[in-house]
Formats: C-alpha cells, structure tokens, sequence
C-alpha cells in the first residue's frame, strides 16, 4: 500500500514537472543577420530615441563610465546582482541576431531570443503594455546604434533561483501579458500619460512596492518604495509634501529636474529626468503631469497651495532671527545662505526647506545622502548644484540639523534614530564607490 | 580628467575627479583670488559661482560641477569694476582682506535673487561668510550702495 502511494506521489510530481516543463518552454526565434542600419527608416529610428528616452532604457543598459546602451550596469535585488544586458546590435554579445520578433517577445513576454525567461528586472510588466508600433520604432533606434562588442556579465542569483525556468511560476503568478487598453471616459492626453507612465516609463517599477517574490503590488500602486538606498515618494495623495503635486509642479519638475514648491530631483530620479524623459516632447511631459496630478487628486487641495507657502515662508528666517539656539547656528553656517527664501514668491533656486520633500517623508534616507553627497551640476535642476558635507559634517551633525529642520519646519513627528542613520548611509555610499 | 568653463575660458584639470575645486582652482590652475579658510564650507572663503551661484568650492568635488561654468572672483569683472568692487573701494570695506573675495562672491550671487535686499536678506544670505575683523558692518553698507548702483543703472539703460 505504501508502495503504491509512493509511486502514485512520484507520478504525479513526475507529470507535474513535465507540465510545468511543458508551460515553461519556449521557442528559440532563430538568428538572423544583422540588417544594415540603412535598412531602417530614419524617422522610426528617431522616434524609437525619443521612445527609449520615455524608457530611459541606457540609464539600466549602460555601466558607469561604459558604452551607451552596452549593458554591465549593476542592478542590486534582494535575491543577487543582475547585470543589465547589452542592446547593441552586436551580433556575439548584442541584440545583433535578434529579428523584430524576437525583440517583440522580449518586450512583450519577458523572453530572450533563445527561448530563455528573463528576469523582471528588466520591467517586462510594464513593458507588454508598449504598441507594437513603438516597439518597432524602439528597435529601429537599437538596431542602428553603432555595435559594441560586450559580454553580458554573470549574474549572482543563487540556484534554484537562477533556473530561468521557474521565472514561469513567478509569470503565472504575477504577469498578465497585454497592451495597454485606453480609457475612453479620460481624455487623449490623459491616457497618452498613462500609457507613457504604465509602460515604457514603468515608473510603478521604482514608485510602488515589491511583495516577497520582487513583484509590484498593484493594490499599493505608487504609494512609495524603497530603492537603490534611497526612498521614492509616493505619488498618491500619501505623499506628505505640504503643497501637493499640481499638473504644473510635476510638469516643471519632470521637463527640468526642479519644481519651486518641491526641490529638484536627486539620486534614481535625476538620470531619470535629465538621461531619459529629456528626450520627450513637451506634450508627452505635459501628458505624464496630468495622468499623476489625477492620480494624486492634486486638483482638489490646489487651494491649499497659498496657505503651505505662506507658512513655508514665515520659517525661512528662522535661525538668523530666533534666539541662540545650537542647532539653528549649525543650520545659518552651512544651509541658510542658499536656502533662505523672503517672498513674497518662492525662487526655485533657493530650495525651500519647508516645502521640501526631503523633509517631509516619513523616513530621513533621502535628506541624509543630500547632505552627505550634495546635488552635481549634473543632476538636480538646471544650473542648480549643492556641495556634499560628506567631510565637513560629522554623524551627530547631520542629525542635529535634521532633528532641527524637521522640528522647525515642518508638522511632521520627528524621526527616529537619525545619528545611526548617518553613520549607515555613510557606510552604503563608500561600498557603492 | 575634467573639463568645465573657468571664467570664460574651456579649462581641463588632471586632479583626480574626487579633488576639491578650490585646489584645482587655486593649486592646478593658478587663481590664487580664491582663498581657503576653513574646508569645510563653514567660512565662505573659497566661495566662487557655479553656473552663476555662489557655492563653497573647498567641499564641491571636481567631478560634480563637470561641464559646468564656473567663475572666480578674477573673472566676476573683467576690469574689476563690478558694481560690488568698487563699493568695496569706496567704502574701504576690507581689513585684512583674507575673506574678501568669499564676501563679494557670495554678495554678487545674493543681488542676482534680492536686488533691493533687507536687513534680514543680507544676514541670511551672507550668514555663511565670516569675517575675523568684523568688517561686517562695512560689508552691508557696500553691498546696499552697489546694489543701489545696479539698481539706477538698470534704471538708466
């Protein structure tokens, strides 16, 4: 009898690895020669530019100092490290071999031209949402860049994870393939927005949080993540800036890298700006601002913006004008004199603390590596740059000004623990140089 | 090896990219306008404009304003007239001059935001830039004549 069973237990996880087996399985698309760049209309080849800066597709495919888009860029999970992938059009170590099918597979499906899943690093969920007309102009940019030879570099994903096969089980959970379907009750420009924000730009990939398994929660889409080191805030109406995100306000930042009511972007979100979305028509900014002004019900706190900056700016002063008070004197010696605002508008060049979004998330990540690193030329807003107080501001320092800040300027309960938090985000940014 | 703009004029340093730019201003290239106090940006003494904003440059790492265009206060004015300059002559505002060209560096970039500045603007915006003689009464009254000077002459044009 125990015999039987064993053997019937066996069957059935025989034929159930058969079937997953089965499920699992895809095609290799076969090789093909990589076609002349002439081969390309011009005009595909320069939307696909603007579409794989809507995708900000080098900014992951391109290591630091490397060849664009030649891949090597370290993407650090909770599961390993994952080297992005060359997309030239090299035919060893490239995109070379890969027909319009296959790259059409890869965006839509997740799967590589030899039949391999891919990982979701590579943001496939929100990619299968792209037209297939903009895939065609996508690859028509790629497959005319100049070929760099670049071998793909190896992943430390431990085993079993590392099976490609088993990315099926993560799919079956997780992945629901499909273009993005317009609402017809939204406008044009509303839902060019989304289709932009939902698919290539896959902004959920940085804006929303993972499950256990790597996976976006789409019941908390957009209320905020974690990554690489730095906190991305929400963009629902949890996000704790006082004044909210209007159309304008996210379109200045998104079309600059600075907003006068929020600050300027800093770390992921500053090569998404200034590497990426930079390559976009006005009007697909425009359209991105609208879709989230929507989503962060912007419209409807709109009248409280006067209010947040009055009260912004009556802060702006402290330090200088209230008595002695140490931590307000460490604030006047390193931060006022490019902080202070007078009014009676804010000028986008003096970042208002009060207002800054910095200070106002629930955890202190973000303003800790600000002061320690600073903004480069770079990043940031257009000719807008802070110095890092990485050597002139010790662990208790930064936490005093942040204790400080956070007390006088804004509503928020104070943050726990800041001084440890220095000293730790200190030690993750000399590990990442 | 970087490039950005040095007053005007395309400069490239071999500094390692991690080097302060007051270094590379003053050690590499030869500007000695611009002084060190300080280093660590709490004094204003190396204080220069990074694409027109006054920025402490002894804790500005050179890789961070690559491209950039920067200016000394050699090249605030190229005949040394800025409106600032000769308010500071006029006043005989320095002592010992060691912080002098921090304080009009850092004044210039305050008058580009508050043209008609206040008490309260000038002692914020000029908070970060000490002075060991205490000049600094001199100081406010130059930089309210200069910026009385820019103001008429805006007036005028």
């Amino acid at each position: 009898m125990l015999k039987r069973i064993v053997i019937g237990l066996v069957g059935v996880a025989i034929l159930g690895l058969l079937g997953f087996s089965a499920l699992a399985w895809r095609p290799a698309i076969a090789p093909i020669y990589p076609p002349a760049a002439a081969s390309f209309p011009a005009e595909l080849a320069a939307k696909g530019r603007a579409l794989t800066g809507a995708g900000y597709c080098a900014v992951c495919h391109t290591r630091p100092g490397g060849e664009p888009l030649a891949g090597g860029y370290e993407l650090r999970t909770p599961f390993g490290t994952i080297y992005s992938t060359n997309l030239t059009p090299d035919p060893e170590t490239g995109i070379g071999r890969w027909s319009l099918e296959a790259f059409t597979r890869a965006m839509h499906e997740g799967v590589a031209r030899d039949g391999s899943h891919l990982f979701p690093a590579f943001p496939y969920d929100h990619f299968t949402k792209v037209s297939d007309d903009d895939v065609t102009a996508l690859y028509a940019y790629l497959m005319t860049r100049p070929a760099v030879s670049a071998p793909a570099r190896a992943n430390t994903i431990p085993f079993p994870l590392n099976i490609r096969a088993l990315q099926e089980g993560w799919k079956i959970l997780f992945f629901r393939s499909g273009r993005y379907e317009p609402d017809a009750s939204r406008s044009a420009e509303w839902n060019r927005g989304a289709y932009l924000a939902e698919g290539l730009s896959h902004c959920g990939g940085c804006h929303t949080p993972r499950n256990p398994l790597g996976a976006e929660k789409a019941r908390d889409a957009y209320v905020g993540a974690v990554i690489d080191d730095w906190d991305a805030p929400a963009l629902t109406d949890a996000n704790p800036s006082p004044a909210p995100w209007t159309q304008s306000e996210l379109f200045s930042y998104l079309r600059s890298g600075a907003s006068p009511l929020h600050g300027v972007a800093a770390g992921p979100m500053s090569p998404v700006i200034h590497a990426g979305l930079a390559a976009l028509p006005d009007s697909d900014i425009r359209a991105q601002a609208i879709y989230f002004a929507d989503i962060d019900h912007a419209a409807a706190r709109e009248p409280a913006v006067q209010a947040a900056v009055k009260k912004a700016l009556a802060t702006s002063p402290l330090g200088i004008t209230q008595d002695y008070d140490p931590d307000a004197h460490l604030y006047v010696a390193a931060c006022i004199a490019c902080h202070f605002n007078s009014g009676p508008a804010l000028l986008t060049a003096r970042p208002e603390l009060a207002l800054n979004s910095a200070l106002t998330l629930p955890e202190p990540t973000n303003f800790i590596r600000i002061v320690l690193n600073g903004i480069a030329v770079s990043e940031g807003g257009p000719g807008l740059m802070m110095p890092g107080y990485a050597s002139a501001l010790d662990d208790a320092e930064i936490a005093r000004l942040a204790d400080y800040l956070r007390r006088t300027r804004t509503d928020r309960p104070a943050w726990s623990d800041v001084e440890r938090r220095v000293a730790a985000v200190r030690q993750q940014a000399a590990a990442s140089e | 090896m970087i490039t950005f703009n040095l007053n005007g004029r395309t400069v490239l340093v071999r500094s390692p990219d991690d080097t302060p730019l007051l270094w590379a201003i003053r050690d590499e290239i030869g500007l000695k306008g611009t002084k060190f106090g300080c280093g660590i940006g709490m004094c204003g003494a190396c204080t220069v404009h990074v694409e027109g904003r006054a920025t402490r440059s002894c804790i500005t790492a050179l890789r961070r304003v690559a491209g950039a265009a920067i200016t000394t206060i050699e090249g605030l004015d190229p005949e040394g007239e800025h409106p600032l300059q000769t308010a500071w002559r006029d006043l005989q505002v320095p002592q010992c001059g060691y912080c002098q060209p921090g304080q009009i560096m850092q004044a210039a970039s305050l008058l580009k935001d508050f043209p008609d500045p206040t008490d309260q603007d000038i002692n914020a915006v000029m908070a970060g830039n000490l002075c060991r003689c205490m000049a600094y009464l001199r100081i406010r009254n130059a930089i309210k004549l200069a910026a009385k000077r820019m103001r008429e002459r805006t007036v005028h044009e």
